[in-house]
């Protein structure tokens, strides 16, 4: 509905541009003017063509003109464009006086031609000193203090760890794609910083070691921030006062400041989803000139934007589909514009799919193959990851190693549960603690390797040596019936019809028998998924189902956490449930037996897509399994808009150097009204564009229907995607997800209060009280958030002294909310 | 000035007249009803009736599930509370109405599936009602497809393939509310369309007014049987949006008229169902008025609503806490289970397992039992006394209080030591004095947390308070954990220092109060041994009782405990699971819940011709070239709109749902698909055979389709009914899937 423009555009309009080709210079001029300060009623005419030009999609109906150029050759030749001419004749000063901040260009309007350009060029380097003082006061607020505190913050603990771990080149695992990380470890690289500094836990002293340059180099991406929402909303609003107010609006935000300030993934996340929506955005304004340089330049910029924001956090998603839904709604209307061909059309299509899918998914991978590249020596992330993936790891027991090939009977081995992060089968001299089941030794998963994890295969019914060399090898098959001995304690994997500790419904699994004497519930019938019966096993490869002989039950791993008693290793169940799961499938890892000839591993290294894809499934396990614990005090989503609860980052009592991430109350309280002011004036102007009501011309002429219905849907578009998913996920959720979330509202509440405050000075014109309100109220705005900027300026910067209770804290009188904790 | 208000005056009489005259005009006629009866109407209620009601009591045992909703309706019978987080209670309620019809009255132990129905049991009334939602399925597939302008050679397909759809013949027998859902979602659908087929010819006719008002309430009843329900209710919302957004768009209708037709809208679909979904909460809190087995997971202030259990303990105890009151704390949060501030003579090992060491002071934790030793003594630290003063001095909102226990008279107390397992919080313990330096730190700040602005007394049960430790400002929290052997697994009870704002874990009220009378210990210990009585009750309004129960029902988490039959959604569309129902004690026959396949496949089949016909004419009308007229066009879309989108939002939610899932839970999606089947198969016939020839060998093959459906259904239908024993070969031979577990006795 929103795009319907064809009845919001009046003859006269269509009138207008079949002029362009004729009186190109101007036009031209007209555009190139635009791009650094559109919007500026200078002169009327030209501004309202370049906003015709500019916008994002064309009705078909004035492609046909503009195409056929059978309007009269100069503008204003019909009676409908001569009114129109002078209606704007009539509003054009006024505007003028609405928007201007400075007189000279009204003046200059009317003047003669030369003056004109001496006051366009004095304009665009405006334009230029405007953008380039927006761009200093962030770096300058961002940078201010960097280097304070000293030590670690937050989860710096994390992100710096991981750094210096690209540094070390060790393997980790972390729930998030690597480019953050990988982009925090190079800039550590750069600025001198050797990897050595354990990041232990927050409020360690960084002392001698060099952490400027990562803190830095999170502050610069940050700092892109402000520039960047200042030229979007400048690209779809066409006016300086929103994106001025935008620009402020973040800037004197604490949140985004504390935010970008530390070794964190949310400055270079954020940095990420505005660069992609900058270039979307100036990509969308080129649409009257596709395929030219400056078009092909945003797409495939948007697409490398995409990459990156996908690159450091999943989040990243919730702008692809931005971008995605986007181009849909953009691709449709080229394909309602009958006089474009299909072969045109196709090109459009590929055009896009090669800059906004094939690129970004290039880059994607790139981006892991470096990560995997670059990371080669075992880590602590090993034991996250199948078998195969370990002998890629120089250090790893798996790496180089040459193992038997086939099952025996007296083999040592591990076993490893196929679910991914799930661990070795292992059992240690520990008994299940009274009450839960039978008091035999516990079974467990465990992640990491140890010598509880070995077993050895023996036959069911004979207890004699198998490794005696005077025996024949015999080799375990399919079907056979099987003995598992636990090498540490010699007891015998054993079930029986005793409820599992957590999983009520299965068997309980223990170690039973002494020095490998049970009974027959220690027999297991050893099956590999999808063989035929008789087959031999294989290492690695197989994927293997034990099943418990008695019970007839099959072994699996439940993925719950034992409660202290059993050290927080994962539970080991019996299910009596037959389906093929992940959980219940195990591989051989380890393989020792002295009788038999080892082949090289090599053969099992995994291609590309499969790490790309097993690291996935790792990483997406990771996320599912950070669930919150049931008493933790969590961060609820309905918390942030309203700035309810901050977030700690370093500091508790009141000697302590103190920072407190919380967003500037009177920013985010301002977006939230903004918020509903523009969903009532939104669905007021569309009901009104849908009931066919004639808006007065002062809301038509400049396009603020539209610029408030797109420009603004747009950024709404934008909050709604970063911010409702969340309620929807299940894991655990900190304040610091709202930030791109809360990027977004900012821009809305510029294009909105701007808008609003037109229409105000509009409906009160001619009187010259009319432009006092449009600027007085944008400039009160700005000043309003840069003094309370000043006043809680301590949150971002840190603060030391008594807490806000006291009456003697500087903060005093600023805890305006119970839950706020500084 | 007063001119001008009785001017205005009058413009609202004239507006509200207008307003009157334009959306209830119809009152100004005799209200006349004429009925015209369509036979094949008549035919298929008929059919319907017979295929859900033949043999209804049979078998005379629990089947499946009806274990789970027959619990409820014995508690509905018997008027105890319950609280069930499986959905709000209209669908129990419907359940419960077929018993009390029948006259049932509760006595029955549903504890085992298979048990045979004692004769007191109705079992034919317990099941009438969804074997009659289910016949009814049968015409209203004919109805909608008739009101979506199909023909009516379509609209019997639809009803006939409803009709012979195993699944919903063996979820609509037995005592389950699958087969309701899909009544009311299918019954709020019809009525829409209904509706909006009046809406041209004859709007805020009577019977516009009647179908729009039946699309809200029947809306609301879907919601009110399953939360699902409430994905169908947003389809026919947005439906409905649509369609008003195209009302706005119509010029010429005048503005009154458009903002007539809005507000009946909003007032049909946004407010009738809030008041009927509150009706639903209100009768069931109206039926349900005695105390029973979940009364433990609602506030105390709840429970004392009910008749019997707390109640009866705390009736007429007195209200404002006073110094001297004797009390017993409930935590508010009641996570992981609800409990009461409790202390007992043992205390802390001096060393814990993991090296570190205690207090060795007493032992105070929250303990889920009501036991002597809950009772605490609120005590002025300013004075000795531990009686309640005459007249008693409330307690406020701000005052400092020390808690004595009452059976140990040692006093509340925390201090800079680690709680046993929260390292970070500090132990809190009951004071003993060893002559250590340990001095006691046992002064509270109150804090009431409810308190309205002019009356900050502590109140009983009302009062919702926090502790604050006067000198390390710790806040008496329940960390939740179970504290080891020594501790009797008893919850731990810690004093939170780093508090990030307001938590429920943090809060306590007051349940059981009275005044305390005896100085003396021993006659204090007689005391508290003895039951709290005096004589008055306290309501809670509706409103806050509805809020509360509707958001323990929400939040309630149970254990999501695996099942032998549950599935995946994914595994739903090909039908490559069964749930078996029950098997007879001696022989072979057995209930299973199974799809007609002919019908699975070929809905899924005909849903994704759907999509593909759909995307190519849309793209093709994109260039302005229209394969179908106008009409046909809209009424195409319209179709795909609503049995496309009620399969997606009935299938498409589960997966992002992390309980336990079965395969009954796709029957809503089904129904859907189903009533789509026929629509694609005209559109087929009507405009992609271009010949007479093409269409006869068309018809032909539906005919033939159509009977293999039949001989599907035959095939199964001893396992729909399950009256026939069947041989382990003929058992085998129905095992058409691996998948499907048939269950073959072992002889």
């Amino acid at each position: 509905m929103l795009c319907d423009t064809s009845r919001l555009l009046p003859a006269g309009a269509a009138t207008t541009l079949p002029a362009q080709p004729r009186s190109r210079g101007s036009a031209l001029r007209c555009r190139r003017r635009e791009l650094h300060f559109p919007g500026h009623p200078a002169l009327p005419f030209c501004d309202f063509l370049a906003a015709q030009l500019t916008r994002p999609s064309f009705p078909p109906g004035r492609r046909v003109i503009l195409r056929r150029g059978r309007m009269p050759p100069v503008m204003g030749g019909s009676l409908a464009g001569s009114e129109r001419r002078a209606r704007r004749g009539r509003c054009g000063p006024q505007a003028a006086r609405a928007v201007g901040p400075d007189v000279a260009a009204e003046d200059a309007a009317r003047s003669p031609k030369r003056l004109v350009q001496g006051s366009r060029r004095f304009k665009a380097a405006g334009g230029w000193a405007l953008l380039a003082v927006v761009t200093l006061l962030s770096f300058a607020t961002r940078f201010h203090r960097l280097d304070e505190p000293p030590h670690i913050c937050w989860d710096e603990t994390h992100f710096g760890k991981m750094g210096s771990y690209y540094i070390n080149r060790t393997f980790f695992f972390d729930v998030h794609p690597p480019l953050g990380k990988m982009l925090i470890g190079l800039a550590g690289y750069l600025s001198g910083y050797d990897g050595t500094f354990l990041f232990q836990k927050p409020g360690d002293k960084y002392e001698h070691h060099s952490y400027m340059g990562m803190r830095g180099f999170c502050a610069f991406l940050g700092s892109w921030l402000i520039p960047f929402a200042y030229l979007t909303v400048l690209e779809v609003s066409k006016s300086l006062p929103a994106a001025l107010l935008t620009a402020a609006l973040l800037t004197f935000d604490t949140g985004c400041l504390t935010l970008s300030q530390y070794i964190l993934l949310d400055p270079i996340l954020m940095f990420f989803i505005m660069a992609a929506m900058l270039s979307m955005v100036k990509y969308n304004s080129c649409t009257d000139r596709p395929f030219s340089a400056s078009w092909w330049f945003w797409l495939s910029l948007t697409g490398i934007s995409l990459a990156g924001a996908l690159g450091v956090k999943f989040v990243g998603l919730f702008i692809i589909l931005q971008v995605g839904l986007n181009t849909i709604s953009d691709l449709w209307h080229l394909f309602g514009d009958l006089s474009l061909s299909l072969v045109t059309m196709g090109k459009h299509l590929i055009a896009r799919i090669l800059c906004l899918i094939v690129l970004p998914l290039a880059l994607y991978m790139a981006i892991f193959a470096v990560h995997f590249i670059v990371l080669n020596k075992s880590g602590p992330g090993d034991g996250f990851f199948s078998s195969a993936f370990q002998a890629r790891l120089s250090g790893n027991n798996l790496h180089n190693a040459s193992i038997p090939e086939h099952l025996a009977y007296g083999s040592v081995i591990t076993v490893k549960n196929l679910r991914m992060a799930s661990g070795y089968l292992h059992s240690h001299r520990h008994l299940y603690p009274e009450g839960i089941g039978a008091r035999q030794q516990q079974v467990t998963t465990y992640l990491h390797k140890d010598y509880n994890n070995l077993w050895i295969v023996k036959k069911h019914n004979t207890n004699s040596d198998p490794l005696d060399p005077s025996l024949p090898v015999e080799f375990v098959r399919h079907g056979d019936i099987i003995r598992l001995e636990h090498k540490e304690t010699s007891r015998n994997l054993h079930s029986h019809y005793h409820e599992a500790p957590l999983t009520r419904k299965h068997y309980q699994v223990t170690g039973y028998g002494i020095n490998g004497t049970g009974d027959s519930n220690d027999f297991w019938r050893i099956e590999v998924v999808n063989r035929k019966f008789g087959n031999r096993i294989k290492v690695l490869r197989s994927r293997i189902r034990l099943i418990h002989l008695v019970t007839g039950c099959v072994l699996g791993s439940s993925g719950k956490v034992l409660p202290k008693w059993g050290w927080e290793q994962l539970e080991v169940t019996c299910t009596p449930y037959l389906k093929e799961t992940l959980n219940s499938i195990w591989n051989v890892e380890d393989h020792f037996n002295p009788k038999l000839p080892n082949i090289s591993l090599d053969v099992l290294k995994p291609s590309f897509p499969e790490i790309l894809l097993e690291s996935h499934m790792v990483m997406l396990r990771g996320n599912n399994g950070l669930k919150p614990k049931d008493n933790d005090f969590t961060s609820k989503p309905w918390h942030w808009p309203i700035n309810y609860q901050g977030l700690r980052f370093s500091g508790i009592n009141d000697t302590d150097f103190r920072v407190y991430l919380l967003g500037n109350p009177v920013v985010w309280w301002l977006n939230l009204l903004s918020i509903a002011l523009y969903l009532l004036t939104g669905s007021f102007t569309a009901v009104a564009l849908q009931r066919g009501v004639h808006l007065p011309a002062e809301v038509e002429d400049p396009g603020l229907s539209q610029v408030l219905l797109r420009g603004g849907g747009q950024a709404l578009l934008g909050w709604v995607l970063h911010y409702f998913p969340f309620f929807l996920m299940g894991r655990i959720l900190y304040f610091h997800h709202y930030f791109p979330a809360m990027l977004f509202s900012s821009m809305l509440t510029g294009i909105l209060w701007d808008t609003l405050l037109r229409l105000c000075a509009w409906r009160l014109a001619p009187s010259s009280l009319a432009r006092g309100i449009h600027v007085g109220g944008i400039l009160s705005l700005l000043l309003g958030t840069a003094y309370s900027f000043y006043l809680f300026h301590p949150l971002a910067y840190g603060m030391v002294g008594p807490l806000a209770q006291n009456p003697l804290s500087p903060m005093a009188g600023l805890r305006w909310l119970e839950s706020w904790d500084f | 000035v007063d001119e001008l208000i009785l001017m205005r005056e009058e413009q609202l009489g004239i507006l509200l007249s207008l307003l009157f005259y334009k959306m209830l005009g119809f009152l100004r006629h005799p209200l006349v009803v004429t009925a015209d009866i369509n036979l094949n109407v008549v035919a298929l209620t008929g059919v319907g009736l017979l295929s859900r009601l033949w043999r209804l009591t049979y078998p005379r045992a629990v089947v499946f599930d009806e274990v789970y909703y027959g619990q409820y309706i014995s508690f509905y019978m018997k008027r105890i509370f319950f609280l069930d987080d499986s959905g709000p209670p209209f669908g129990h309620m419907l359940l419960a109405l077929g018993g009390y019809l029948g006259g049932f009255d509760g006595n029955f132990l549903w504890n085992r599936i298979g048990a045979e129905y004692s004769s007191n049991v109705p079992v034919w009334s317990l099941r009438l009602l969804p074997a009659l939602a289910g016949a009814f399925l049968v015409p209203m597939a004919y109805q909608i497809v008739l009101e979506l302008n199909f023909s009516h050679c379509a609209a019997m397909g639809a009803a006939l393939l409803v009709l012979i759809e195993n699944a919903l013949i063996t979820q609509s027998r037995l005592i389950l509310l699958e087969s309701v859902l899909i009544f009311f979602n299918l019954l709020s659908v019809l009525s829409y369309l209904k509706f909006s087929n009046l809406q041209k010819h004859s709007p805020f006719s009577p019977s516009w007014w009647f179908w729009l008002m039946l699309t809200g309430v029947a809306c609301s009843c879907a919601v009110g049987i399953k939360y699902m329900g409430v994905f169908t209710y947003l389809l026919v919302l947005s439906i409905a949006a649509v369609h008003a957004w195209h009302l706005i768009g119509d010029q010429t209708l005048s503005n009154v008229c458009v903002f007539c037709h809005l507000l009946a809208r909003t007032v049909a679909l946004l407010i009738i169902p809030i008041l009927t979904y509150l009706l639903f909460f209100y009768v069931h809190l109206i039926l349900l008025y005695r105390s029973g087995p979940h009364d433990q997971i609602m506030s105390s202030a709840f429970q004392a609503s009910l008749e019997g259990g707390l109640a009866r303990i705390t009736r007429g105890q007195p209200l404002e806490v006073a110094y001297g009151s004797q009390v017993t704390l409930r935590s508010v949060f009641g996570k992981p289970m609800p409990c009461w501030l409790h202390s007992h003579q043992n205390t802390y090992p001096m060393i814990y397992e993991n090296g570190r060491g205690s207090s060795h002071q007493q032992q105070v934790t929250c303990y889920p039992f009501k036991d002597v030793n809950n009772w605490w003594i609120v005590k002025d630290p300013g004075r000795h006394q531990l009686v309640v003063g005459n007249p008693p001095r409330p307690i406020r909102h701000g005052d400092i209080v020390q808690l004595v226990h009452g059976m140990t008279t040692r006093l509340l107390n925390t201090h800079d030591v680690a709680a046993p397992l929260s390292p970070h919080s500090q132990e809190v313990s009951c004071y003993i004095d060893y002559n250590i330096s340990m001095p006691a730190q046992n002064l509270w700040r109150l804090e009431i947390v409810n308190r309205e602005s002019d009356t900050d007394v502590w109140k009983t049960i009302m009062s919702e308070v926090r502790f604050v430790h006067v000198n390390t400002s710790a806040i008496l929290k329940l960390s939740g954990a179970h504290l080891p052997d020594w501790g009797f697994r008893q919850l731990e009870v810690v004093g939170e220092k780093l508090s990030r704002g307001f938590h429920e874990s943090m809060v306590w009220n007051v349940e059981e109060h009275r005044y305390g009378k005896s100085q003396e210990q021993k006659e204090r210990e007689l005391e508290l041994h003895s039951p709290t009585q005096v004589d008055i009750s306290r309501n809670l309004s509706f409103m806050a009782r509805f809020s509360e129960l509707q958001w323990r029902m929400l939040t309630l988490r149970t254990d999501d405990s695996e099942h032998k039959y549950s599935s995946t959604p994914l595994e739903w569309v090909t039908l490559d699971t069964n749930i078996a129902y029950w098997l007879h004690p001696r022989t072979s026959a057995q209930i299973h819940l199974l799809g007609n396949i002919t019908i699975w496949a070929s809905a899924s089949l005909a849903m994704v011709t759907y999509a593909l016909l759909f995307f190519w004419y849309l793209l093709r009308r994109r260039r302005s070239i229209r394969d179908l007229p106008e009409d046909c066009w809209l009424r195409w879309v319209l179709a795909g709109a609503l049995c496309c989108g009620g399969w997606a939002v009935n299938y498409l939610p589960f997966f992002m749902m992390e309980k336990t899932l079965f395969l009954y839970h796709y029957l809503p999606a089904l129904t859907f698909q189903i009533i789509l089947l026929p629509v694609v198969l005209q559109h087929v016939n009507d405009h992609l055979c271009r010949s007479q020839l093409q269409r006869s060998v068309f018809s032909a093959l539906v005919v033939a389709w159509y009977s293999s459906a039949c001989h599907v259904f035959n095939t199964l239908r001893p396992l729909t009914y399950g009256d026939t024993p069947l041989s382990p070969s003929e058992l085998r031979a129905l095992r058409w899937r691996d998948s499907w577990d048939i269950l073959i006795r072992k002889y």
